[in-house]
């Protein structure tokens, strides 16, 4: 296991490498210009002088490798640069908001997961039957829905409508502390909202994994020996149609990143999703480079998590795969 | 890593769709269980072809036919609910919904046809690169493929959408840039099992050239499967369009698409006012799984063995 996490340490390198310097070659090639985006606003009346002079302050004239390589060896070193946008240092940004992140989609992942195989099963028991034609379209509707709609449409339903969840943020506006409890109550909407974004890939691969099991002789074979139904459902045939869909949970990191980034926009969710957001609106390159970056990193651990619980799952997969 | 599914259900590459096996003597399905779904089937695709029709139609004729000025506004008859006169209410500057959403689509479907076509033609030509090259060209642009994939497709959007804006390009090129990478796995693949055929054989040891095998041989088999990536990735491109101008990031609001409706329509929902948001959105849904009914059915006669029995 432990050569796995090193063969794909060794590939992320690379990968990494590859992507911030695409991020700072688009960056060069767009007609996006740092000096004018440093400047703001005073940059429409400063002098030619103070602009040539603030540009090479910021090292923009210097050949874009060069470029790229200062920003990595400072962000190894924990320098991640300043963002326009938030004014602060992108490190403090990310340290700051990453944790609601995390909750929002954790959250959310785990609700996924348990409503998601109680309907996949619930389907996969009588393929063709009513139960199963029902959950299915509802499946097949959802994935096809935008979360940004769906948030709005719960925003009008149980924050207007209803009124029985706030519309967004993270606390009240009238209290000054982060609670837990306050958290909480923020907490139910968009997650349940990135939930359901989420949902429509578990019901149906559960429902798959778990149809196929049932036709496989070892259910074939508890049903012989007279097994009830249910410990047939639960015992034989979810657990091993669970197999497939537990080694492909680290590969959804991507999918929740993007539902990230539509519900926490939504719901003004303080989290880096969010800012990833509102950097791209300002143009506020070194957020941007930085965020990016850091998904590779999710995403790239997503995949090494699959990977091992692959392993893990099945004994007959060996790591050196 | 490479083959795994990154995506499923309506908006799925072509290779990673749920497919139900429907092994002969299955559980609980009786000949009368499979004569019905024989017919839901059939009801799916001409219900689904009958929408992508409508969709069609309604794009194509309404805009120049309607003398109508879908950006007139009538501020009298603002945030009207859904009535006869307007089908889907107005906005808040009392332009009807029904009108807007149809233009919108309009975008949003120009958009997703072109930006489709657009990765559909680099995911081929980059998979027949891989797979007829073979060797290390294979394997470095295989690798590529995988780094790409390693950046969420939202997030990568978003960051060239930031870099370029404002303007149609920028999303359509984006959206593009970030959906290519399935077809040429899908390409990738279909050319390695064509290659291994007898008729490739042949061609070979009668002498064609490398060049005359990939073009005469190789890709007018790989084209249905192309085609049908193509397909089902333009309900997908119209999901990122949407996401990209909701955010604010993608097309100005004159050019108004169905992401840029919903956006627009934030304020009014915030005041109660349901509609400007509910019917842009029923204008994404609809059209998305009429078009994945109809790839679905397309991909059972291309795909006869493997058979899908979305039931929708």
């Amino acid at each position: 296991m432990a050569r796995l996490v090193g063969r794909r340490a060794v590939f992320a390198v690379p990968v990494l490498l590859l992507v911030t310097f695409g991020v700072f070659a688009v960056a060069e090639a767009s007609p996006f210009d740092p000096v004018k985006a440093y400047a703001g606003t005073a940059g429409l009346t400063a002098s030619q002088e103070n602009l040539d002079q603030l540009r090479a302050n910021l090292g923009v004239d210097r050949p874009l490798v060069s470029r790229w390589w200062d920003w990595l060896t400072s962000a190894l070193q924990g320098d991640l640069g300043d963002s326009s946008t938030l004014r602060q240092p992108v490190a403090d940004a990310i340290g700051e908001r990453v944790g609601w992140s995390v909750l929002l989609a954790a959250t959310a992942f785990v609700l996924a997961i348990l409503v998601g195989s109680a309907l996949g099963v619930l389907a996969a028991r009588r393929p063709g039957g009513w139960l199963d034609r029902a959950v299915t379209s509802l499946a097949y509707t959802l994935e096809a829905a935008p979360p940004f709609w769906l948030g709005l449409l719960a925003v009008w339903l149980f924050a207007l409508k209803l009124g029985v969840l706030p519309a967004g943020g993270l606390t009240d506006t009238s209290s000054a502390a982060v609670t837990a409890a306050q958290v909480t109550n923020h907490l139910v909407l968009p997650a349940a909202v990135l939930a359901v974004s989420q949902l429509p890939w578990f019901v149906l691969y559960v429902r798959q994994g778990v149809g196929d099991a049932l036709g496989d002789d070892p259910v074939r074979g508890a049903r012989a020996r007279g097994l009830a139904e249910r410990t047939v459902l639960l015992k034989h045939a979810f657990r091993s149609g669970m197999l497939p869909v537990l080694t492909l949970i680290g590969s959804r990191v991507p999918e929740l990143i993007t539902g990230a980034l539509l519900v926490e926009t939504v719901f003004s969710w303080p989290g880096i999703a969010a800012a990833t957001v509102q950097a791209a609106t300002s143009v506020d390159f070194p957020l941007l480079a930085a965020l990016t970056a850091l998904a590779t990193v999710a995403v790239l651990l997503g995949n090494l998590l699959a990977d091992l619980l692959y392993g893990l799952a099945d004994p007959r997969v060996g790591f050196d795969g | 890593m490479a083959d795994k599914p990154a995506a499923t259900g309506v908006l799925a590459p072509a290779d990673t769709e749920v497919t139900w096996r429907s092994a002969p003597g299955r559980s609980g399905r009786s000949a009368g269980a499979r004569k019905a779904s024989r017919s839901t089937r059939a009801w799916r695709v001409w219900s689904s072809a009958a929408i992508v029709t409508a969709v069609v139609l309604a794009v194509l004729i309404v805009p120049p036919l309607a003398d109508l000025d879908e950006q007139a506004v009538h501020l009298a008859d603002k945030l009207l609910p859904p009535s006869l006169e307007h089908p889907f209410g107005t906005d808040d500057v009392g332009r009807d919904l029904l009108l807007r959403c149809v233009y919108g689509l309009r975008v949003s479907l120009l958009v997703g046809v072109v930006a489709a076509v657009v990765a559909t033609v680099i995911g081929t030509a980059v998979g027949a690169l891989a797979a007829s090259a073979g060797g290390w060209v294979d394997r470095i642009v295989m690798r590529l493929v995988d780094v790409f994939s390693s950046v969420p497709h939202l997030l990568l959007g978003i960051f060239i959408v930031a870099m370029f804006r404002p303007g149609v390009w920028p999303v359509v090129i984006s959206v593009a840039l970030t959906h290519w990478l399935s077809t040429a796995r899908i390409v990738r693949a279909e050319v390695l099992s064509l290659r291994s055929r007898p008729y490739v054989d042949a061609a070979i040891s009668g002498g064609a050239s490398r060049r005359r095998v990939t073009v005469r041989h190789l890709l007018p088999g790989v084209l249905p499967q192309a085609g049908l990536a193509a397909v089902l990735m333009v309900p997908h491109a119209i999901w990122h369009e949407s996401a990209l101008s909701f955010l604010g990031l993608g097309l100005p609001t004159h050019q108004a698409s169905l992401g840029t409706l919903v956006q627009s329509a934030r304020s009014s929902l915030l005041a109660g006012d349901w509609w400007p948001t509910l019917f842009p959105g029923l204008f994404i849904i609809v059209p998305t799984l009429a078009i994945a009914g109809l790839a679905g059915a397309w991909r059972d006669r291309i795909n006869p063995r493997r058979r899908s029995e979305l039931m929708l």
